[in-house]
């Protein structure tokens, strides 16, 4: 079974997520920011990062960039999932490796769509 | 609001005869639920005023209530394996059986509000230099004028572009609009927007090489498709491909098309050159 990784400082939006992953058939993991997140990939590469932008302690994109220079943290699928919906947040994210892009408020089938596009589906 | 059979087969005969959209009277809760907003507004006081101008034919209203009959839902590179079979297989077939220079025609035959036309030209954008010496023309039409403003405009909500576009598309072919985005003018100009009956004569289409007729179908009955699909036969080449939706299919409706083997939702003409 695959995993994937929810990284969300709201408990509600964690909830949610990680039943629409679920229902995808993932097993999710949660983390309450970057810090955590870093650390739960350390100990096992998640498939995906379903990664929220605005966390205290360690933001997404920090995350990512600390993800991305770890030695196999270039193997998870990485899909931003955030309010951050302007084009150059957007495109530093792409930067920095993300794969994919969800602006909130999205839905199951937005998420569906994207795990089918990035191959995890 | 309830409609009797009485009125109801008004309703069936000229959507039918108007549309191809087919429904029985088991659909007439679906009928009167999308009618009450037209009567709002039209302006009307009831159903009774609305089915009066129906039988004196009057055409706004019949266009008001074909649109609200209809469904437009659509998605950018919507069931995905479509257009990646278009990018891989189809298109380099096309372009084997015609000399360099010539004009490629594409022919979106329900185009909705431009999702599926635009997927199309993003794609021959992104593969510019693979389809170098040929020209490409994407024609696209609907039944709906209300759907083809909103096509021809370019802009969709976060959620439409949600629908399917990769996010690397949208940052490259996409201006930020408020809450909406705008499709690129280089991407918008690819596409020819018209309307166009898919129940009346082809006669003035041309021949095209490559046929999207995707999730319209569907709302027809099998009588209705036949002769749609023999139309179409008619101004498709026989290195032609057609496209249909997920939920559609030639076999038992025409024989003017054979399905190709291995290729879910593609078609070709029964008398095709070999491929
Ligand atoms: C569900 S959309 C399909 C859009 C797109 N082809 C896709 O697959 O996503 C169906 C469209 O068919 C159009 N339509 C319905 N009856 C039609 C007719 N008789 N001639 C042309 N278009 C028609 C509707 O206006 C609507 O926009």
């Amino acid at each position: 079974m695959k995993t994937c990784l929810v990284v969300d400082d709201s408990r509600v939006v964690r909830k949610v997520a990680r039943r629409i992953v679920e229902d995808l058939g993932f097993k999710a993991e949660e983390a309450e920011d970057g810090v955590v997140a870093i650390e739960k990939c350390k100990e096992s590469m998640p498939d995906a990062i379903l990664l929220d932008w605005n966390m205290p302690n360690m933001t997404g994109i920090e995350f990512l960039r600390a993800l991305r220079s770890e030695s196999n943290g270039g193997t998870p699928i990485v899909i931003f999932c955030t309010t951050e919906n302007e084009m150059s947040f957007i495109q530093e994210a792409l930067q920095e490796g993300a794969n994919e892009y969800i602006m909130k408020p999205f839905d199951s089938d937005i998420v569906q769509t994207k795990f089918e596009q990035t191959g995890l589906l | 609001m309830k409609i009797n059979e009485q009125d109801f087969e008004v309703y069936r005969t000229f959507l039918y005869k108007d549309s191809g959209l087919s429904i029985t009277f088991e659909k007439a809760y679906l009928l009167e639920s999308r009618l009450s907003p037209v009567i709002k507004k039209l302006g009307l006081n009831d159903l009774d005023a609305l089915t009066s101008k129906i039988k004196m034919n009057d055409a706004a209203a019949k266009n008001e209530v074909i649109e609200a009959m209809t469904t437009n839902e659509t998605f950018f590179f919507r069931d995905t394996h479509p257009f990646e079979r278009f990018e891989k297989v189809v298109l380099p077939k096309v372009l084997e059986s015609k000399p360099a220079g010539s004009t490629i025609r594409i022919w979106c035959a329900a185009c909705s509000s431009g999702q599926e036309p635009y997927s199309l030209s993003i794609i021959l954008k992104e593969n510019a230099a693979k389809f170098a010496g040929y020209n490409f023309e994407i024609k696209a039409t609907d039944l709906s004028d209300d759907i083809l403003d909103t096509a021809r405009t370019g802009r969709y909500s976060q959620f439409e572009v949600q629908r399917g576009m990769p996010i690397t598309l949208l940052v490259k072919y996409f201006t930020q609009d408020g809450a909406n985005w705008l499709i690129n003018d280089e991407i918008k100009s690819m596409v020819n927007f018209s309307k166009f009956n898919l129940l009346d004569s082809m006669a003035t289409m041309g021949t095209f090489d490559i046929i999207f007729c995707r999730n319209v179908l569907i709302y027809f009955d099998a009588e209705t498709k036949g002769k749609v699909l023999a139309e179409m036969h008619g101004h498709i080449a026989k290195h032609g491909s057609l496209f249909l939706g997920g939920a559609e299919t030639v076999v038992g409706i025409t024989d003017k098309f054979k399905p190709l083997p291995g290729e879910r939702g593609l078609y070709v003409p029964y008398d095709a050159t070999s491929v």
